[in-house]
Parts: C-alpha cells; sequence; structure tokens
C-alpha cells in the first residue's frame, strides 16, 4: 500500500471540516478497498480515534474492509427487478460462483454484491459485471455470462 | 467567460447564445440517462458523430447527448430537432440512415414509435401517448440540454428566475411566493416548504445552511438521480433562490456515491455557475454571497432522514436523532439548516418565474404542481413520468404506462418505497395527493411507483421491503431495530409454509408499536407494506398460513414444479436447461422432475414451449407421483 497516495489524499481536504467521509470514499475508489493502514494513517495525520473511523468505514455500504476481486458482478435487487425475478437471478450466481452475496471467490476472480437499484428499471432484472450491462436477464443465461469473465 | 454583473447583462448573455443558435438547424439529441446508458447509448452516440463527419455535416446538423427522456422502456431515444421525431430502440447500425435522412428531410418509418392500438407509426415525441399524457414542466427540459452545458441552459430562460427573485423581490417575498404556492416536500413527506424555509429563516443565528437532499435509497426510483445528472442548474438555481429567502450563504448538495454522473455533472455545473457569477460571492452583482459544497453520499438508507443526513455533511456515521429541536433551528454544526429534495429544489425557479397563481393553478386543493414517478415493475412503459397532481392511478398505469405485459391482471401498485403501502385493484381510481394516498395506507414518498401482476406474491413483497429496511436500519432505537428483526422472522415462517396462525395478529401489534415508538421515519413508516398487504390482501396471508399455499408461485417453499405426462413432448428443452440436472428423461423419453434434486428456480416452466405447457407449477397440494419407469416411452399422437 502507497503511503504516499494515502497522504495525497489527505491532503486534498486541507483545512475543511467534516471530511472523513468524503476521503475514505476517495480511498475506497483509489485501492477499491480501505487497507487497514490507510485508516491508521489517517487517524495519526487527523487526529481521529481509530475505533472512529472504523465505526464510519462499517456504517456505509460504499466502504469496503476486504478487498474486491478482479470482477465484480452486482445483481440488481430493487423492487422493480425483484419483482421481475431478481431473487432468481441472484441465487443462480450465487450457485454458480459458490458464493454468497458479499462475498469473493478464492481464485479472487469475482465478488459479488446485490444492490439496490441500479436506475435501469426497463431493463430488469439486470446484473452488471465490472461496467457491462445484461438486462432482462433469464437464470438460465447466467452462467454464460459469468463464463465470459474468466 | 465573463463574469455576469446584473440581470441586463445576463438577458445579453442569453440573447447572444440564442443569436447563435439557428431553431431550425437539424439537432439530435441522444438520451444518456441510466437506461439509455445500460442500453449502450455510449455506442449510438459515437456512432452518430462518425456518421455525421463521415457525411460532411458537422456544421449542418448538432449532436447534443443529454439527460433521461423518460421512456426508458424504449431506449437509446433519440429526437431531432426542429420537427421533435422521436426514434426509438436506435442502435448504433442505424446512424447512417438516420443521418442521410436528416439530409434528405425525410422520416425513418421502422425507428419510430407504434401505437399499439392504432398500429400507427407516430412521428412526434409529444404525440406518443407516454409522452402525451404527461405534463413535463420540470423534467421536461432534461431532454433540450447537454447537462454539461450552462449555455443550453441559459437558452431556455436558465437564472432568470434568480435575477428576478435576487432584484424584483425581497426574501420574504420569495418566501411568501413559495409558501403561496403551496409546494410540499417532494422527497416524501410532504411537508409545505415555504413553512419549513420561514421557521430556518426566523431561526436565531448568522450562520444558516440550505441543503440539497439527493440521497435517493429507495429501490426502484430514479426521479431524482435522472434531474439531477439532466438538469443539474435547475436544482442550483432553486437552491441558490431558497438560501436568498432563507439568509443562507453556504449550501450542501448531498448525493450518493453510487451516482457518479449526478456528482460529475453537478460538479461541473457549480464551476460553470460559479465562473458566470450566479453563484460565489456577489450574485449578479446584487451583494448577495452563496457558495455551494458537494458531499457524497456513502451508501446508507437511513442517512437520507433529515438529521442523518446532516449528521453525514458533519463526516459522522448517517444516524438519526431525536428531533425535539427541529433541524431548522439546530441542523449542520447545530445551526439553523434547510433541507429539501432535489425535485423540490427544481420547482423554486419555476414558481418564481410563473407565480405562485400559476403553480396552485396545477393539482388539487392539498397537492400542487406535479409530481415525477418512476414508473417500474410489470408495466408496458417502464420509465420517468411527470403528472400533475390529482391524475388518478388509473391513468398514469393505463394512459401513460400503456398497462400490464403480456395480458397479465393487474393485482397491485406500491407507491412510496420501503415507507409506502400496496394498493389494490379497487382504488386504482383513487387520485394522485399527498393525503389522499396516505389515507389508503401508502404515501407519495419520492416517487417509487412498482406495478405488480398477478404473478407477484404480496406476502413476498412485504418480507422483500422489511428486509430491505432491517438490512438500513441503524439499530438505534429498539422499536425498529428488534421490531424489523422480529417481523423478519415472522414473514420468512410464513412464506416458508411454517405461519402460525397468529403471525398477523403479531404483525400487526408489532406495526403498531414501531410506528408509535420508533425514532425517524425509517422505522415509524416501516410498517407501512406489511400493514396495507394485510388490510388489502388477508386472504393471501391466510392461504400461506392455513393451506400452505402461495397463489401467486412465488414462495419457492410453497411451491413445486412437475411435468405433465399426457404433454410432455420429450422436446430435452428443461432438460438442457435444468441447472441442477433433475429432469431425468431423453429422446422419446417423457421428461419427469426428481423433487428431491429441485431447487424450484422455474427455469423449466419458462423454457418449456407454450404449444406444449407441459410444466405445471404447484401450491398447496401435493405433486402427482412420477410415471413409472416402464411407461416413460413416448407414444407420438397418429395424424
Amino acid at each position: 500500500m502507497e503511503r504516499e497516495k494515502v497522504d495525497e489524499i489527505i491532503d486534498r481536504y486541507q483545512d475543511e471540516q467534516g471530511i472523513l467521509i468524503q476521503l475514505l470514499l476517495d480511498i475506497q475508489s483509489e485501492f477499491n478497498w480501505i487497507p487497514q493502514e490507510a485508516i491508521v494513517r489517517i487517524s495519526e495525520r487527523l487526529q481521529i480515534p481509530l475505533s472512529q473511523i472504523y465505526r464510519v468505514v462499517s456504517f456505509y455500504k460504499a466502504m469496503s474492509l476486504a478487498p474486491i476481486g478482479r470482477h465484480l458482478v452486482q445483481v440488481c435487487l430493487g423492487t422493480a427487478c425483484h419483482v421481475r425475478g431478481g431473487p432468481k437471478i441472484l441465487n443462480r450466481v450465487e450457485e454458480a460462483l459458490e458464493i454468497k452475496a458479499g462475498e469473493t471467490t478464492q481464485d479472487m476472480n469475482f465478488t459479488l454484491r446485490r444492490v439496490n437499484c441500479l436506475g435501469c428499471c426497463a431493463l430488469g432484472p439486470v446484473m452488471i459485471v465490472d461496467k457491462d450491462y445484461h438486462g432482462k436477464i433469464m437464470p438460465a443465461m447466467v452462467k454464460e455470462v459469468l463464463e465470459g469473465y474468466d | 467567460m465573463a463574469r455576469i454583473n446584473s440581470p441586463t447583462e445576463l438577458e445579453e448573455l442569453r440573447q447572444e447564445i440564442l443569436s447563435q443558435r439557428d431553431p431550425n438547424k437539424p439537432c439530435l439529441t441522444i438520451c444518456s440517462g441510466t437506461g439509455c446508458h445500460a442500453y449502450g447509448s455510449e455506442k449510438v452516440n459515437s456512432a452518430f458523430v462518425e456518421e455525421v463527419k463521415r457525411q460532411g455535416l458537422e456544421s449542418k446538423v448538432d449532436i447534443r447527448r443529454t439527460g433521461c427522456h423518460g421512456f426508458c422502456e424504449r431506449g437509446t431515444l433519440i429526437v431531432i430537432y426542429p420537427e421533435e421525431i422521436c426514434y426509438i430502440q436506435v442502435q448504433p447500425e442505424d446512424a447512417a440512415e438516420v443521418v442521410q435522412s436528416i439530409k434528405d428531410g425525410k422520416v425513418v418509418e421502422r425507428l419510430l414509435y407504434t401505437d399499439p392500438v392504432s398500429a400507427k407509426k407516430i412521428v412526434r415525441e409529444a404525440e406518443i401517448p407516454f409522452y402525451k399524457n404527461q405534463s413535463r414542466i420540470v423534467f421536461g427540459n432534461n431532454r433540450r440540454i447537454d447537462p454539461k452545458s450552462i449555455e443550453d441552459y441559459l437558452a431556455l430562460g436558465g437564472y432568470s428566475a434568480l435575477a428576478k427573485a435576487l432584484f424584483q423581490m425581497t426574501p420574504e417575498q420569495v418566501l411568501e411566493e413559495v409558501k403561496k404556492a403551496n409546494l410540499r416536500g417532494r422527497g416524501g413527506g410532504g411537508f409545505p416548504a415555504g413553512r419549513k424555509w420561514e421557521e430556518c429563516r426566523n431561526a436565531p443565528g448568522d450562520i444558516k445552511y440550505v441543503i440539497v437532499n439527493c440521497d435517493e435509497g429507495d429501490p426502484g426510483a430514479y426521479m431524482d438521480r435522472s434531474l439531477m445528472e439532466g438538469n443539474p442548474h435547475s436544482v442550483l438555481e432553486g437552491l441558490a433562490i431558497g438560501a436568498y429567502a432563507i439568509g443562507s450563504h453556504e449550501g450542501f448538495i448531498y448525493v450518493r456515491q453510487e451516482y457518479p454522473l449526478a456528482v460529475e455533472n453537478v460538479t461541473t455545473a457549480i464551476k460553470q455557475a460559479e465562473e458566470y457569477g450566479f453563484l460565489g460571492e456577489n450574485i449578479l452583482g446584487s451583494g448577495f454571497d452563496f457558495k455551494v459544497r458537494i458531499h457524497r453520499g456513502a451508501g446508507a438508507f437511513v442517512s437520507g432522514e433529515s438529521s442523518a443526513l446532516m449528521t453525514a455533511l458533519e463526516g459522522g456515521v448517517g444516524e438519526p436523532r431525536p428531533k425535539y429541536i427541529r433541524t431548522a433551528i439546530s441542523g449542520v454544526w447545530e445551526k439553523p439548516s434547510n433541507l429539501n429534495n432535489v425535485e423540490t429544489w427544481a420547482n423554486v425557479p419555476l414558481i418564481i418565474n410563473n407565480g405562485a397563481e400559476w403553480f396552485a393553478s396545477i393539482g388539487t386543493e392539498g397537492s400542487k404542481g406535479t409530481k415525477i414517478f418512476s414508473l417500474v415493475g410489470k408495466v408496458n412503459n417502464t420509465g420517468l413520468v411527470e403528472v400533475p397532481m390529482g391524475i388518478t392511478l388509473r391513468d398514469i398505469i393505463y394512459n401513460i404506462g400503456g398497462g400490464i405485459p403480456e395480458g397479465k391482471k393487474f393485482k397491485a401498485v406500491q407507491t412510496g418505497g420501503p415507507s409506502g403501502g400496496i394498493i389494490p385493484e379497487q382504488y386504482l381510481n383513487s387520485l394522485v395527493d399527498f393525503d389522499e394516498l396516505t389515507k389508503l395506507g401508502s404515501m407519495m414518498g419520492s416517487g417509487g411507483m412498482i406495478v405488480m401482476d398477478e404473478d407477484t406474491c404480496v406476502v413476498d413483497m412485504a418480507r422483500y421491503f422489511i428486509d430491505f429496511l432491517c438490512d438500513e436500519s441503524c439499530g438505534k432505537c429498539i422499536p425498529c431495530r428488534e421490531g424489523l428483526k422480529r417481523m423478519r422472522e415472522v414473514l420468512n415462517d410464513i412464506v416458508k409454509g411454517e405461519g402460525k396462525k397468529e403471525d398477523i395478529e403479531l404483525l400487526e401489534e408489532l406495526s403498531r408499536v414501531m410506528s408509535k415508538a420508533s425514532l425517524c421515519a425509517l422505522g415509524t413508516t416501516a410498517t407501512n407494506p406489511v400493514s396495507t398487504t394485510i388490510r388489502y390482501f388477508g386472504d393471501e396471508y391466510r392461504a400461506h398460513i392455513e393451506e400452505k399455499r402461495c397463489p401467486a408461485f412465488v414462495c419457492k417453499e410453497l411451491v413445486s414444479y412437475y411435468i405433465e405426462p399426457s404433454k410432455c413432448q420429450a422436446c430435452l428443452i428443461c432438460l438442457r436447461n435444468c441447472p441442477v440436472e433433475a429432469i431425468s428423461g431423453g429422446k422419446n423419453q417423457i421428461h419427469v422432475i426428481e423433487q428431491s434434486k429441485c431447487t424450484k428456480c422455474g427455469t423449466c416452466f419458462d423454457v418449456c414451449p407454450p404449444r406444449f405447457q407441459a410444466v405445471v407449477r404447484s401450491s398447496g397440494e401435493p405433486v402427482p407421483p412420477p410415471l413409472p419407469e416402464e411407461q416413460r416411452v413416448l407414444v407420438r399422437g397418429k395424424k
């Protein structure tokens, strides 16, 4: 983990109030997760207790305390996707990857997340792998979609 | 760009922008809202840019990437001005033909919308029934402007309301106008914005904050997102006017990190507005200062609650606090703070420009203006719709939404997201109105409108929302934290067929306690999905509990699939598609589902050719025993 990078992110918010969430989000987007070293560094530099930073990180969904896999699979379970069969898609993905939502495969290839609305309800049920949208997906199509990302 | 120092200079700038634009020059607008983006509008855009270049029309045709047009069902959408020709489901391959048609002054018939009733092609966007029955006063400009261009916004009269407020009205007059218009909060509660502003204005203290709430966490709703992405200046203008009325010089935009394009577009918009002097110091030379900062939300539904959001703005964990002292008196850093939703702010410039009377002429006695809904679920025309208050639910779902797909039967509509309720068919003629919807046990909410057909199980829906809220409850107060957990347990039992007779009563009792004793609105309204489903669909609960039957065939544990031997044509389709190899059979061998292996995913039911309909769903009754091995040879009927 590059300490300089963390320092640089902290420096973006000189003399501003209430920036903890903002800089943690920047760290998340830089490293794709929030490494412990980063939390320690923030605590040192900003004099915020470690426990307080952990509380913030564990509260918000956009922050992750574990590294994520090479491919991020997001299955939408917003209400529109739910009524169109989203849960069946999630079940199929869980079976195919042999992990539960929120987990990462052992080979670090896939991380699976369930999300609440991606804002493209017309395509429901929808899943996103990395940046690719797979809309109006049927359970029988799931395996083939995932095979495209090995 | 030069700083604008007076309303006269603003008007001159507008005239200059307009003089450089030929209203008759063809302009091709490509929707880049989230729906169209998912369809691949990025590629469509590149193809059109390329094609215009290839045909040497760069100086003759403009291309504009806009925010969401609304008709997400048929993306990627393209509208060509000035004729307003609307093309649907446009693909990159269509670019050559469309660009050629602009050159020739023709219309590409095959890309037009076909009216499902008359089977006629419709050329103009405004005549498509989906759009025709709307009144898009807030959302309508989305399709006319490139959100990254302040000039586009100015060309349509942008920031003239701000100039009017600052130079022709006192803060008190602005406040009075908003009060007279009876603008009610579009975020859920429906509290009158003017009264909220007044309380904040009158609160003691020099430092006051105004806040835009774009923490749209409601699953199945994306109105605020599309407005923020598509027309950020309209929100900023409204916010600045509000700040002037309240006496605030600093504002925040709280926008979800999950909406990166909204963050990007509003960031650009603030920068542009500052450069022109519509934000920052001495706005338009009026002496009024107002600066805006963006705060990205990190993904917590409960943080959309006003006091929680304000804690998040301070950098803390976004949990609500008791509101004995209102946020209008003590909000961010204990200063008087006024928070409104994106759509509420975007209404403000309209009220200032057109007057309170105009605004109040739209809608019902208690609910004025329009409301944007995200019309989704089991409906033909999924999309964002803006309708006048007072329209019926039936009009929205059938006239605009085009009814239920595949000839299925309407069952219910859910409004208000996880805090709202499920409204059954007998109330379809009810009016869209804050108070009417509350009477039905639901609420206006921020604008999610999810249509459900006969294949939707309402008990499963209630469980879905409780499950969502259980995950999202911050856990600070006991009624919400524990109440939701217990409700989830009870509902899980019911959908598994392990429900007990007294469960309905228990759910009702939990609802009563939670709705009275929870700390914030998340908890007090959390029970609406449960109480409305019990109220309107009690029979379905009883079917699950007493007969172990799910009438909609949704609850996995209560549903079985089997193959009707007399109908099976041994086509192997279900057998090949079964993800768990639970189907045995072969060529000329009638297929049989092995119940012990079946995970009830329903794939066999979905893939069985409609002309056979051999796969049968059953619930509440035992599956017939499988055909003995020796009788499974298929004897094909002689013709």
